[in-house]
């Protein structure tokens, strides 16, 4: 299969991967039916974790137990697991291309354990919620905006373990995107009931999760 | 669905705040970034600070009418602007927004969304614009369900469906050419005649699922649990009609973002920047270019023409105070 990824964007990528600090691995879900966009994810993960030796990809059927586990229930799915294997609630659903690149690539370096800067009184916050929060972040992949709000989402998944962040790719979870009325991205969903629209800085992601 | 990657690198920016700049470009567009050149290569200290870098140019899914690229997509025009940039190392502070601009004893005091302070001799205010608003029922209603302000952000959610384009201007008439290629039928509704260039407006007749309304004003967007068409008035026959659709992506112009400088400067009726052939506006040392500004033509080239002129003129401002 030709690459995915040219050059150019190898390059870009080996040089970001630099900054990986510990090991990351990528769970990959996919089926055997009805997946469109499997073969090229499966491929755009793996050509990925070969420009660092910090990552690895794993791959497991829509249907089986680790599915279950990082509760799953689309294909392509994938989820990032820091060093120590643990699951900190960042999720992919779709292929992350086009502009979403941006936020795959942010999310790698992030869970590997780069620092990242919140301001003390956001993370303070953050640390609070204490109930099982689910952010849905719908886009397309030539929406320039929607990386803002992907990052954001995992951001804060990655420091509450109450958190679940997740990109969903409006075309290709077209039912999904349906049921949520999605008609402009980014469009945020949280706990399946508040909605937020457009790259909203996350004090405004914070005043809806503490409203619930 | 296109795969194409576009990689923007890793967003790092560390603003040193302690140091007095020369040169503060505020806007991440043509004009800011223009200007940034300009100053940078006079020799000084030189920053700019960008909310969204590349501005508008990463909603154009086109560009064919800036001089030496035969056409090119406007995120690509805005990587060429921010490679050239950094190629000379001007400092960049992106996704961080300006709150407000005090001047005290000829400083200018920059304050930032996370609250750092910048200090620099001048100013340039190149802040661009935002999509402006039809103004009519249901248009808030239904916003983010159906009714849509970025073209290229949300076309492809609207595939096999049926599509109004709101307006008549060139970014109307792109709006329309590119959801065509994706929706079943695309209506486009514009109150007077058309303001595009002749050239797009071919492009859009050569289309067979345009359906084209002038002189019709859109009264009313209506729905359900999302839009289900709009309601307009053919102002020659005066006599109202329906068009059924699933979006509408409204493209009737832009208002202006001078609302950081609406205390400092002198404003005129639209909300625009007042400037003079310098980019001079009413308070000395301070500079606006671009769509910020009372310029006739909002264009990337004219952008950065007036971003060039205002860093010129910022330099020579410094080297006689
Ligand atoms: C859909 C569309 C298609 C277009 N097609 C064309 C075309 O084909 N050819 C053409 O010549 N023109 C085109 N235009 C017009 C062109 O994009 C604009 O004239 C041009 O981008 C104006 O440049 P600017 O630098 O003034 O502002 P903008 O491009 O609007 O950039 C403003 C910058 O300021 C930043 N900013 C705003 N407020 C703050 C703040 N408080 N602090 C920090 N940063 C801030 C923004 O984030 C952004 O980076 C098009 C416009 C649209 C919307």
């Amino acid at each position: 299969m030709e690459k995915l990824l040219n050059k150019e964007v190898q390059d870009q990528l080996r040089e970001v991967f630099n900054e990986l600090k510990e090991n990351v691995t990528m769970v990959l879900f996919t089926s055997e039916k009805d997946c469109e966009s499997c073969e090229a994810t499966q491929g755009l993960l793996t050509e990925v974790a070969e420009l660092s030796d910090k990552l690895s990809v794993k791959q497991h059927d829509l249907n089986s137990e680790e599915a279950k586990q990082y509760d799953i229930t689309l294909a392509p799915s994938f989820v990032l697991l820091n060093a120590k294997g643990e699951y900190q609630g960042v999720k992919f659903n779709g292929i992350p291309a086009g502009h979403e690149i941006n936020s795959f690539i942010s999310a790698l370096i992030e869970m590997s354990g780069a620092e990242s800067e919140i301001p003390a009184e956001l993370l303070e916050r953050i640390q609070k919620i204490d109930k099982p929060v689910n952010i849905k972040v719908f886009v397309t992949l030539s929406c320039p905006h929607c990386p803002g709000a992907v990052q954001k989402a995992h951001k804060i998944a990655m420091l509450n373990k109450n958190v679940v962040g997740e990109m969903i790719e409006a075309q290709t979870f077209y039912d999904l995107s349906t049921k949520f009325n999605v008609s402009g991205v980014p469009k945020i969903i949280i706990n399946d009931s508040l909605e937020l629209v457009g790259n909203q800085p996350i004090e405004r992601f914070l005043e809806q999760i503490e409203s619930l | 669905m296109s795969l194409n990657f576009s990689f923007s690198g890793l967003n790092k920016s560390k603003v040193d705040t302690s140091i007095l700049y020369d040169f503060v470009a505020i806007g991440g567009g043509p004009a800011g970034y223009n200007a940034a050149l300009y100053a940078k290569r006079k020799g000084l200290k030189t920053l700019v600070i960008a909310k969204k870098p590349g501005g508008q140019l990463l909603n154009t899914s086109s560009v064919d009418n800036y001089l030496g690229f035969v056409e090119l997509s406007g995120e690509a025009l805005s990587e060429h602007f921010i490679e050239h940039i950094q190629s000379i190392d001007v400092k960049e502070v992106n996704d961080q927004a300006i709150e407000s601009i005090q001047k005290i004893n000829e400083i200018f005091e920059l304050t930032m969304e996370n609250g750092d302070v910048l200090k620099t001799k001048t100013v340039l205010v190149a802040t661009g614009s935002n999509p402006r608003k039809l103004g009519v029922k249901g248009e808030d209603t239904f916003a983010n369900a159906g009714v849509a302000y970025c073209a290229i952000c949300d076309a492809p959610l609207f595939k096999g469906k049926d599509v109004i384009i709101a307006g008549g201007g060139n970014s109307a008439v792109e709006a329309a050419i590119d959801v065509a290629k994706i929706a079943k039928q695309v209506t486009l509704v514009h109150r007077s005649q058309f303001r595009a260039d002749q050239v797009l407006i071919d492009k859009m007749m050569a289309q067979s699922n345009i359906t084209i309304h002038l002189e019709s004003q859109i009264l009313e967007i209506y729905g359900d649990v999302k839009m289900r068409g709009i309601k307009a008035l053919n102002k020659k026959t005066n006599e109202e009609f329906s068009v059924e659709a699933d979006g509408i992506f409204i493209e009737i112009g832009n208002i202006p973002n001078s609302g950081l400088v609406k205390d400092l400067v002198e404003l005129n009726a639209n909300q625009e920047v007042l400037v003079n052939r310098k980019q001079e506006t009413s308070l000395p040392g301070l500079y606006a270019a671009g769509d910020v500004t009372d310029t006739p033509y909002k264009q990337i080239i004219v952008a950065t023409a007036e971003g060039a002129k205002a860093a010129l003129a910022a330099n020579e401002y410094i080297n006689t105070h």
